[in-house]
């Protein structure tokens, strides 16, 4: 399935809600994307992978870009996903470890304020 | 003896194709539905890693997929770069993975293995028999 992006603002927050999959194809989309947001001013981004049903290391790659990027900028960076496959994908990498990670929107966008 | 072969070129595009193939002479062989999650992702990752080395070296040459289900589920992705560069299983902890000092390549470089390690128990990286490069070499069980 091809990747979707789309963005919403909740409160101070962006919400970018990817879909499909995140590949080494794929992820250069995904990191345009988010580079745009953080130029754009966002400071608060969620993204919720909800939607998302493949997800690599290049994929990865380019979250942990965003989240390093916004803590420079003394913005937060946060991951909405419930999957189990994927949250196994985050505890094999210790990413789960340097990503705030909730299982909702509700529960990353309430979580910053 | 191969059952399905697969060369590609070494671009981005064709990793989903690669991956595709890989699940599907996967559940024909008999490999459990609940692996095949963890099969296309370590197929990915191995092929993810050979078009990067192919890219980064310049090498034109084909990424190849080998594929064989005799006796268990075995898949050789094979590259064509030097090999000082392709071998060493890098695995991150979660201090290095948010230093501001790793680049972006070197992390998914290290993520990738990480998912190779974490997903095949049964996974060697070793240079190819002949010529240049390396092969990563996975094997899952079968039902029969």
């Amino acid at each position: 399935m091809e990747l979707s992006l789309a963005t919403r603002t909740v409160g101070e927050h962006t919400v970018l809600e990817v879909g499909g999959e995140v590949d080494v194809y794929t992820a250069p989309r995904l990191r345009e994307r988010l580079l745009e947001l953080i130029d754009a001013g966002a400071r608060h981004v969620v993204v919720d992978l909800g939607r998302v049903d493949f997800l690599d290391s290049t994929g990865l790659g380019v979250l942990v870009g965003a989240l390093k990027r916004l803590r420079t900028a003394d913005g937060t960076f946060a991951l909405v996903c419930d999957k189990e496959p994927l949250l196994k994908i985050f505890r094999i990498t210790a990413l789960d470890q340097v990503f705030p990670l909730y299982p909702t929107v509700e529960a990353a966008t309430g979580a910053n304020q | 003896m191969a059952t399905v072969r697969l060369s590609f070129s070494p671009a981005p595009v064709h990793v989903r194709t690669a991956r595709l193939v890989g699940v599907a002479v996967a559940r024909r062989a008999g490999v459990r539905e609940d692996l095949l999650d963890e099969v296309r992702l370590a197929i990915g990752e191995a092929c993810t890693r050979a078009v990067a080395l192919h890219r980064q070296y310049g090498v034109a040459e084909p990424v190849l997929v080998e594929m064989s289900d005799s006796g268990a589920y075995s898949v050789r992705v094979v590259d064509r770069a030097p090999i000082e560069a392709s071998i060493g299983l890098a695995a991150l902890d979660a201090d290095q993975l948010a230093n501001e000092s790793l680049n972006e390549d070197d992390l998914t470089t290290g993520v990738g293995f990480a998912l190779l390690a974490g997903f095949v128990e049964d996974l060697q990286v070793r240079p190819v028999d002949e010529g240049v490069g390396t092969e990563v070499r996975m094997v899952w069980p079968v039902n029969h």
